[in-house]
């Protein structure tokens, strides 16, 4: 039998570390599912769907007014920069008690970042001569956001929305702490219990999550990007 | 159609436009013409209030602008830019038809708009309807931008500089195309451009602007013929102006370095110098580099055995102009004396250059015929200035 460093707690208990995760999933494939579940809906589309609904517009407005985009991304940015057991304390101290509740408002107020940040890049980005082509065409504000701005902003967009996606499904592992499911319990356990086969039990599928999501959330965006801007995109990258 | 009224524009101390008056009739194109930060981009833009003027009126189809709805104001104006443009998430159809668009025009009516467009310029609609503007070059790219503010069928059209990004070939394919649609269309253009070739050959009047003000307003070959100051001649150019022969001195169409030889130097060495500079005669000078006369292959060739120095053989009083003299005086003096050179000397006799028979040719076709109708090309002086925008 040959010992190999790695996998140090596996020889102690005779198993192979996958094995042993496989064992924790399998004893129990329902909390399994359960836990992943939550993970996906609570810890990551809600707040990531939360975040796009304010920060989008938030990003808009943020383009208009220079002030407001000082104060906004200044907001999300400190936001940003509390780790994130301690937010999670805080708002369980400020009286939303534990659960999924707290986990969620955490997880989009982290998510905002990303998104507000990719929003205002993204449309400050537009070419200003198409921003006056649309002005000399006779769009109002709005026509010109919805026709040109945010369709021409959308992969940026879409760039901060995978980006706070993968920030959910790592962070909200952390939500176990205060309750919120997901799989970041087994992660919890599996420290407690100095359990390697259940810990990781949580940890590879949150990395596999995050990488699925990731990769989907692309294959989204180039589905629905204008073959104009597609054939753009090949073009600059043929370029460089 | 289009007014100007004492309009100005300050952005802070800074006087951009200065107290400008100007009236554009219907169907004429007028161009703007200046260099850089005279104003007459500003100029422009104030009409459909992309920049709003710090004082004065300006009237479309009589009706003050400045009291009027911005958007819907430019929905009635057809824009191009020197940057094209063209939105690139949308096809060449949708591009074309955006301000139909924006009109609440039905589908149907878009296409047939767009189809129609693209047949006056000659682009297949069934190749291009369906196409994004970055599958095009960038003069089929400019075509649309056109098409684009033409869809609507408006009156009046502004143009800021719309073929100045495009390389010399197309930009004049363009410019003769646009030529021939207004030619039927009769647009009310605002014309802005730096480049002087492009107004003469455009433009039913020129604007010349300088400092935020009008230099010159007239017709191109009026102002061709009777610039109003030295900055108008200068803009225009010495080679560009309409004169008559005797306004055109000897001085600007000589050939200023003739190969010349002293009249002390031998006839080999003549015949030596005209082999090495492929001419077949030289002007024979002394060493203050007074004219002394003409020498040719023939004379050195007939005299070869006879002398040997230049100065036994020239022939002495040579025909000569001095160099103030008029293009019409040269001619003259070359027809009577039957000859095919001729000297330009100082007031001391001292050689300053030579006509010849094709010299004059080519530079009185350009100085005397050079119109805008059979404009002659000069592709070293397209670009007036290095302006970007």
């Amino acid at each position: 039998m040959t010992v190999s460093l790695p996998f140090g707690l596996a020889v102690l208990t005779g198993k192979s570390i996958f094995i042993q995760v496989y064992d924790v999933i399998a004893n129990n494939p329902q909390g399994f599912l359960t836990a992943l579940g939550e993970h996906v809906f609570f810890l990551v589309f809600i707040p990531v769907m939360l975040a796009i609904l304010i920060a989008v517009p938030l990003g808009v407005l943020a383009t208009r007014k220079p002030f407001l985009e000082r104060i906004f991304l200044g907001f999300v940015n400190i936001l940003q920069t509390i780790p994130s057991l301690a937010l999670f304390v805080l708002l369980i101290v400020i009286g939303f008690g534990i659960g999924t509740r707290p986990a969620i408002i955490a997880l989009f107020l982290y998510s905002l970042l990303p998104i507000l940040r990719n929003t205002v890049v993204g449309i400050k980005g537009v070419d200003p001569f198409l921003k006056e082509a649309a002005l000399g065409m006779g769009m109002t504000g709005w026509q010109r956001l919805r026709m040109v701005e945010l369709p021409l902003a959308f992969r940026v967009i879409m760039g901060g929305i995978r980006t706070s996606a993968v920030i959910c499904i790592g962070t909200g592992t952390i939500a176990a702490y205060i309750g919120a499911g997901g799989l970041g319990q087994y992660i919890v356990r599996g420290l407690a219990f100095y359990s390697n086969g259940l810990l990781l039990a949580g940890a590879i599928p949150a990395t596999l999550l995050a990488l699925l999501t990731d990769f989907l959330l692309g294959r989204f965006e180039r589905t629905v990007t204008p073959r104009g801007l597609r054939v753009e995109a090949a073009k600059n990258r043929s370029k460089s | 159609m289009i007014k100007f009224e004492n309009v100005t524009k300050k952005y802070g101390d800074l006087t951009v436009v200065d107290n400008l008056t100007l009236e554009v009739d219907k169907g004429n194109l007028v161009a703007l013409i200046g260099a850089s930060g005279c104003g007459k981009t500003t100029t422009l833009k104030m009409v459909n209030r992309i920049i709003e003027p710090t004082s004065g009126n300006i009237f479309v189809n009589e009706e003050n602008i400045l009291r009027q709805d911005p958007v819907q104001l430019r929905r009635g104006i057809g824009y191009v830019i020197q940057q094209i443009g063209l939105f690139p998430n949308m096809t060449i159809a949708e591009n074309i038809t955006v301000v139909g668009k924006l009109l609440s025009w039905n589908k149907a009516h878009s296409r047939e708009r767009a189809e129609e467009l693209l047949h006056m310029v000659e682009m297949d609609p069934a190749l291009y309807m369906n196409r994004y503007p970055n599958e095009l070059s960038g003069g089929q790219q400019q075509r649309i931008g056109v098409l684009r503010a033409l869809a609507t069928d408006p009156e009046i059209i502004l143009m800021d500089e719309p073929f100045g990004a495009l390389d010399p070939i197309t930009r004049e394919q363009l410019q003769n195309e646009f030529i021939n649609l207004q030619t039927r269309l009769h647009k009310t253009i605002l014309f802005v451009t730096h480049d002087m070739d492009e107004a003469i050959k455009m433009a039913d009047s020129i604007v010349l602007m300088r400092d935020g003000k009008i230099v010159q307003a007239a017709a191109a070959e009026e102002m061709l013929r009777n610039p109003a100051d030295d900055y108008v001649a200068s803009f225009i150019g010495m080679d560009r102006r309409l004169r008559s022969p005797d306004e055109v001195l000897v001085e600007e169409i000589m050939i200023p370095d003739p190969v010349t030889i002293e009249s002390s130097r031998g006839l080999a060495e003549a015949q030596e110098r005209m082999r090495k500079r492929r001419v077949d005669s030289l002007m024979v000078v002394d060493q203050n580099g007074v004219l002394v006369g003409i020498i040719t292959i023939k004379d050195i060739q007939r005299n070869m055995a006879k002398g040997s120095r230049i100065s036994d053989i020239v022939n002495s009083a040579p025909t000569f102009v001095l160099e103030g003299a008029s293009v019409r005086e040269a001619v003259y003096a070359m027809s009577q004396e039957g000859i095919g050179y001729l000297p330009v000397v100082d007031d001391k006799q001292r050689l300053k250059g030579l006509i010849t028979r094709s010299s004059l040719v080519s530079v009185l076709s350009d100085v005397l015929w050079n119109s805008p109708d059979n404009g002659v090309e000069n592709p070293e002086k397209e670009a007036v200035e290095g302006e970007s925008r």
